[in-house]
């Protein structure tokens, strides 16, 4: 286990790269759920004001 | 030719659905080759004869390269569908894209830089391969911010679609670029499937990325274009229907 860990001596390159792929593909989930139920929520209340229009 | 298919495609309400009904499709494929990918890339792949554990930043890293490229691309060609037949769906896609392409984009200069280090001892060149990559986050941002100083919806779709078609001239220059001029940076491992410098058991584990990075990608954009769909629509009457759901 901790042979894999060590990664041959490269683990203060190896793991950050795949930190980084993790903060990468995490912000990209996060950011686009955020973005939707924002999007949502503000249609939602334009669908509200449109009501009485005709 | 009958197109009333792709209209019918195209509106907000159904691309709405149809994006949302998709997601879940692509989204379990790329987590479970996520998985198969890593677990392949860290643990089964030998080290390499050269480089030793150090090469297994490919695993993350040229999956992100071939992402920033193919995500540009499928910015541009959304712009220029959303350009030529003016078709909103097409622009708002085009829209969805660019965030994404560029924080991959990030990700595969970030991670060529740590790699970098150990192999080449240095974290930065002005070599071809990694100017051309850079030039390519310029780009994304570039539209991004032209997109939002724009304040008309249609004109803001119009100005980015512009810049982002001009550059596409981008993509073949990164290709190329190891070719091309004597980059520090190392040639394709996989331009050609049929020949790869890459032993078997190094391969398939990069292939399984690439191709749950591309599955990832279709996913975000396919729930940022929804989000897209629902800012740009003006009739209530649909959204008061879907949203009630």
């Amino acid at each position: 286990m901790s042979e894999f860990v060590r990664m041959g001596g490269y683990a203060a390159y190896v793991w950050p790269s795949f930190a980084l792929a993790a903060v990468v593909l995490a912000w990209n989930v996060i950011a686009a759920r955020r973005l939707l139920a924002t999007a949502r929520e503000r249609a939602q209340g334009r669908a509200i004001a449109g009501q009485g229009a005709p | 030719m009958n197109w009333a298919w792709l209209h019918k495609l195209a509106s907000p309400p159904h691309a709405y659905r149809i994006a949302g009904n998709l997601v879940p499709w692509f989204a379990w494929p790329a987590g479970v080759l996520l998985v198969l990918g890593l677990y392949g890339g860290l643990v089964l792949a030998p080290p390499d004869y050269l480089q030793g554990d150090a090469f297994r930043i490919v695993y993350v890293h040229a999956p992100a390269a071939w992402l920033s490229m193919a995500a540009y691309a499928t910015m541009a060609v959304a712009a220029a569908i959303g350009l030529v037949w003016r078709i909103k769906l097409a622009h708002a896609a085009a829209a969805a894209a660019a965030p994404i392409g560029a924080s991959f984009t990030v990700l595969a200069l970030a991670t060529g830089a740590i790699w970098g280090k150990p192999t080449w001892g240095t974290w930065w060149v002005w070599d071809a391969r990694l100017t051309s990559e850079l030039i390519l986050l310029f780009l994304y941002a570039g539209v991004m911010a032209l997109r939002g100083s724009i304040d008309d919806r249609d004109r803001a779709d119009r100005a980015s679609a512009v810049l982002a078609i001009v550059g596409v001239v981008n993509l073949p220059i990164i290709h190329y670029s190891v070719y091309w001029w004597n980059t520090l940076h190392q040639p394709s491992t996989l331009t050609k499937i049929a020949k790869p410098s890459m032993a078997g058991d190094m391969l398939w584990p990069l292939l399984t990325m690439m191709l749950a990075f591309t599955l990832f990608f279709a996913v975000v954009l396919l729930v940022r274009l929804r989000a897209e769909i629902l800012q740009r629509e003006r009739n209530a009457s649909w959204l008061r229907m879907e949203l009630a759901r």
